[in-house]
């Protein structure tokens, strides 16, 4: 097939320049590596605007479409749909924001940092344009390098049982996907991702192989209970870690279900609804009060990543347009978020070095601009008309709400619970007396830190109240993931029947 | 002339190795650099000669060897393998104030009996490679004579190989005794023929209850964690890289050319092998806490991954063993050429993992390298050694053995660790008191080199050793 349009590789530029800028990072000092990973991460960005603007929501599914044979039955075979494309703009756009917020934060070893977090973004961009089975998982898996040094050698005290745990928990997960992998080559005769997309496995292999991606997929996501890794890791990485990690690399879970899971294997899928949905609901409402009654501010926002992605699932596997879509924007969404929020906590984080959250309180007095910030962003978590959370899980319901009455119940209490401790948490930081004397000192956010969070809160409020950005390039291809499943999506518990006019309705009493 | 044309390279080696043992012995001390180099360059000149299409496909001498795509992989393999690590001694035994000639000489010698024992096609053949490569290896471990643990690694090991050495023969006994053959063929038709009798089942167990010492393959692994802490690091670099691919591909021709009817039966032996030593090694090397005995039981765990291959059969197991075993001897040579460099100020060798520690800040080249290698041999993805692995577990899928494989991939997960551990000590521990300079460029840029051909840039060479080693195992059906 050769090269895509223009004869621009931009796909594999996208993976290659932040490779070559962390080699470069290597070679320099502090100062030089900070400013070269912030330049190539902004170009980064400027690329995938310029990505973004040449994709043709009404073309081709797979645009942009590189292959080259390597042997030995893997290909570096890259091309992105709609789905893929948003998810790069979203690495791509929180990438330059980690650099930043990373940069009085880490003052140890800052190359090797910055050379780490670039590989990083090449490694999630190579994931998402992945177009050979064995290339995705060669990404897929080596983003555990980076994330493994970063929390282990950036972390907090107890970080290296974190990075170990982080590490082993997602490989257990994806070794078992990998055997899966291997079987569908072998089956198929292809490791080709829309050929396989195409290809009917027997309806028993696709249990047993939906199993397998489930153990990889449900590790990343995190799906309860799986999860525990995640809020050590978040707690113990750095800053910026944490935001790629929750904006991210939890991504990576999401859009595995909806480029493997769905649609390579709709019978398994299907099978399982009932246990996807299980499993979301009590993600959805136990995570929640777990998070309620947290006393860490990182751990309680890692907790409310876990029941915010059971949207993400509860959307998926309602396999309907709403579903599906919302589960999308939950995803971009959640990525903003989270990601805000995570940067929120690493502002107060950084000026007292403590995240208990009884050591702060009142900082809407000395800190107006944080408060105001914090506060769009507690609401958008909360879901609020008006943000980007509030389409996702709105729209998330909705389909879930045609698929299963009762998992649209666990999910809406999950909202309620959200409200809970978003502002709970809220007023025990920002409002309220000031108890403690260093807290009520700290300045408030400079100029630096208003550059990492007003750019998220402009997207949130886009995202929010202009969605039609955001679906229009992934409209189609949710339409092809839909028709791929319409034999075997959930009929619903839940069919509104048209009203009856007053005459007939004696009949059925 | 003609005649000899298949045993060139061997041919070569003895001669040359024969003529440099002269030379060593009236050179004495003054001659082992130059020794030395002329052992590597004859190694690699051998290698060259291999280049080429072999000249005789199928067996010759009355079938005592072949000199096949198979044995010419396995070569290739091998004699780069000794020439790294005879350079590897370099700087090593002249400090020592020992005779490195004979070092030299010594691994000529065995490199000899690997490509016997890789070219073999009948017992007797294979007996001789065996014990030629052996001899030298007994030598080799106690080359330091007046440090005990050397002298008790060279013992040992010669105790444990000659009970080894025993069992083989007396399987190979047993095969001769029932087949009246003792060429493979001859073997392979015998099975053919009917059911395996008992006495012929004891013979193929004994015979590679033999070679799995050999390949330090679970149960038979006793030796291996001893005798590669005691050797000088040199010679366990050498133990750990190139014998144990020769006793792999040994096995892999015996079992495939010489008892293919019998799959079955030997097939759940390697499948045993493979799991114990994956799982053993994996678990064994937890509480290790001197970096060399890790790698010994990293290496129990990594037979295990080939035996894998080896346990699917076909030619699809026996390509993803030969793949397996090349990617293998880099990962190691380069692994064991950054333990070669851990040496205090004074130039003494260190062996400690906690002598690591922060390796990342005091010796960032080194520390990458040791990181490329860890993670490589743990199978972590895009490290080239992440291929190996997925070859052998595709080989295991495709033939039907699909737990086989995923119990062998939980097993990675489980050695994942302790490789972590490696890294965590390196890149996450406050730095401890900083290793001595080497100066040995060659060394280094052998490092470097290995390095580079494990980094994703490995990935380039997959349709080319793939080719290859698809080839050279096709040359055994």
């Amino acid at each position: 097939m050769g090269w895509p349009v223009n004869g621009l590789p931009i796909l594999s530029i996208l993976i290659a320049l932040p490779l070559a800028a962390g080699a470069a990072c290597l070679m320099v000092k502090a100062n030089a590596a900070r400013w070269i990973a912030l330049i190539a991460t902004l170009v980064e960005f400027a690329l995938t605007i310029w990505l973004w603007q040449q994709f043709d929501p009404n073309g081709a599914q797979w645009q942009f479409v590189e292959s080259q044979a390597i042997g030995g039955g893997i290909g570096w075979k890259l091309g992105i749909d709609g789905i893929a494309l948003t998810l790069i703009a979203l690495t791509a756009f929180l990438m330059p924001i980690c650099i930043g917020a990373s940069w009085r934060a880490i003052e140890k070893r800052v190359p090797e940092y910055m050379a780490y977090f670039l590989l990083m973004e090449a490694l999630i961009m190579g994931s998402f344009s992945a177009q050979d089975l064995f290339l995705f998982y060669i990404f897929f898996e080596g983003g555990l390098i980076p994330m493994y040094l970063i929390i282990g050698v950036w972390g907090g005290v107890e970080r290296i049982k974190a990075s170990y745990k982080f590490f082993l928990y997602t490989l257990f997960g994806s070794v078992l996907m990998l055997i899966a992998m291997l079987y569908m080559r072998s089956v198929a005769g292809t490791s080709d991702i829309p050929a396989l997309i195409a290809y009917n496995f027997p309806k028993g292999a696709q249990t047993f192989l939906f199993l397998a991606f489930l153990a990889s997929f449900a590790v990343k996501l995190p799906m309860w209970p799986v999860h525990t890794w995640l809020p050590d890791a978040h707690v113990q990485a750095p800053t910026a870690g944490s935001v790629i990690l929750a904006g991210v690399l939890l991504k990576l879970g999401g859009y595995g279900f909806i480029r493997f899971s769905l649609p390579m294997f709709p019978d398994g899928s299907a099978q399982f609804v009932p246990l996807m949905f299980a499993l979301s609901a009590v993600a959805a409402i136990y995570t929640s009060l777990v998070a309620l009654v947290q006393t860490d501010m990182k751990k309680l926002i890692a907790y409310s990543s876990v029941a915010h992605m059971a949207f993400v699932t509860f959307g998926l596997f309602a396999m309907n347009r709403q579903g599906i879509e919302g589960a999308m924007m939950v995803m971009l969404g959640h990525g903003l978020v989270s990601g805000a929020l995570f940067l929120c906590v690493g502002v107060v984080y950084d000026r007292l070095h403590t995240r208990e959250i009884a050591r702060y309180g009142g900082l809407s007095d000395n800190m107006p601009g944080y408060a105001l910030l914090f506060m769009v962003f507690t609401m958008a978590s909360i879901g609020l008309p008006g943000t980007s959370n509030f389409v996702g899980e709105f729209l998330s319901m909705v389909g879930t709400y045609k698929a299963s009455t009762w998992a649209a119940i666990a999910a809406c209490f999950s909202t309620i619970l959200a409200a809970a401790y978003m502002l709970y948490l809220y007023w025990r930081i920002c409002f309220g007396t000031q108890r403690n004397a260093d807290a009520a000192a700290m300045k408030d956010i400079d100029l630096r830190e208003w550059w990492l969070l007003a750019p998220i809160a402009v997207a949130v409020f886009w995202m929010g109240l202009y969605p039609e950005s955001f679906l229009k390039p992934m409209r189609n291809d949710v339409g092809r993931l839909m028709a791929r499943m319409e034999r075997v999506a959930p009929k619903g518990d839940s069919l509104p029947t048209p009203g009856h006019p007053a005459a007939k309705a004696e009949a059925h009493e | 002339m003609s005649r000899f044309a298949p045993i060139l390279p061997e041919l070569m080696l003895s001669v040359g190795g024969t003529i440099l043992m002269l030379v060593a012995a009236f050179a004495g001390r003054r001659g082992s650099r130059l020794v030395s180099w002329l052992a590597v360059a004859l190694l690699l000149v051998a290698t060259l000669a291999l280049i080429g299409a072999p000249s005789h496909a199928g067996p010759v001498y009355d079938g005592l060897i072949a000199a096949d795509l198979f044995a010419s992989f396995g070569k290739a393999i091998i004699f780069p393998a000794s020439a790294v690590a005879i350079i590897a001694a370099h700087g090593w035994f002249e400090q020592e104030h020992e005779h490195s000639s004979e070092y030299a000489v010594l691994i000529v010698f065995a490199a000899v009996g690997m490509s016997v024992m890789v070219s073999a096609t009948s017992l007797i053949s294979l007996y001789v490679g065996l014990e030629l490569q052996s001899l030298a290896a007994y030598v080799l471990a106690s080359y330091r004579r007046t440090d005990e643990r050397s002298a008790e690694a060279g013992l040992k090991y010669f105790v444990l190989g000659a009970l080894a050495s025993g069992i083989l023969l007396y399987g190979i006994s047993l095969l001769y005794g029932f087949t009246g053959t003792t060429n493979f063929a001859g073997i392979a038709a015998a099975f053919g023929r009917e059911a395996p009798s008992l006495g012929l089942l004891f013979g193929l167990v004994f015979v590679l209850a033999g070679l799995a010492f050999k390949a330090s393959a679970v149960p038979f692994h006793m030796w291996t964690p001893d005798v590669y802490e005691g050797a000088p690091t040199p010679v366990t670099m050498f133990f750990s890289t190139a014998p144990k691919a020769a006793a792999v591909l040994l096995a892999t021709r015996l079992c495939i050319e010489g008892m293919g009817p019998a799959t079955d039966a030997w097939r759940q032996i390697m499948i045993f092998a493979a799991l114990a030593s994956i799982f053993l090694g994996g678990i064994a090397a937890y509480g290790q806490t001197n970096i060399k005995r890790l790698l010994a039981y990293s290496s129990i765990n990594n037979v295990g991954f080939a035996l894998v291959g080896l346990a699917a059969a076909g030619a699809q197991g026996a390509s993803s063993v030969l793949f397996y075993m090349a990617v293998y001897v880099v990962m190691n040579l380069g692994a064991f050429l950054c333990v070669l460099w851990m040496r205090d100020q004074k130039g003494q060798p260190v062996e400690s993992i906690d002598s690591l520690a922060g390796l990342s800040q005091t010796r960032p080249g080194m520390a990458a390298a040791l990181a490329i290698f860890m993670f490589s041999l743990a199978g972590i993805p895009p490290l080239f050694g992440f291929w190996p692995k997925l070859l052998v577990f595709q080989a295991a899928v495709a033939a039907g053995f699909a737990p086989l494989a995923v119990a062998a991939i939980l097993g990675t997960v489980i050695g994942a660790y302790y490789y972590l551990k490696i890294i965590k000590v390196m890149y996450m521990d406050e730095p401890a008191e900083p290793y001595g300079r080497v100066r040995e460029p060659v060394q280094g840029l052998l490092m470097l080199l290995a390095a580079l051909l494990i980094s994703p840039l490995g990935y380039l060479l997959i349709g080319a050793l793939g080719g290859l080693s698809d080839r050279a195992a096709g040359s055994l059906f």
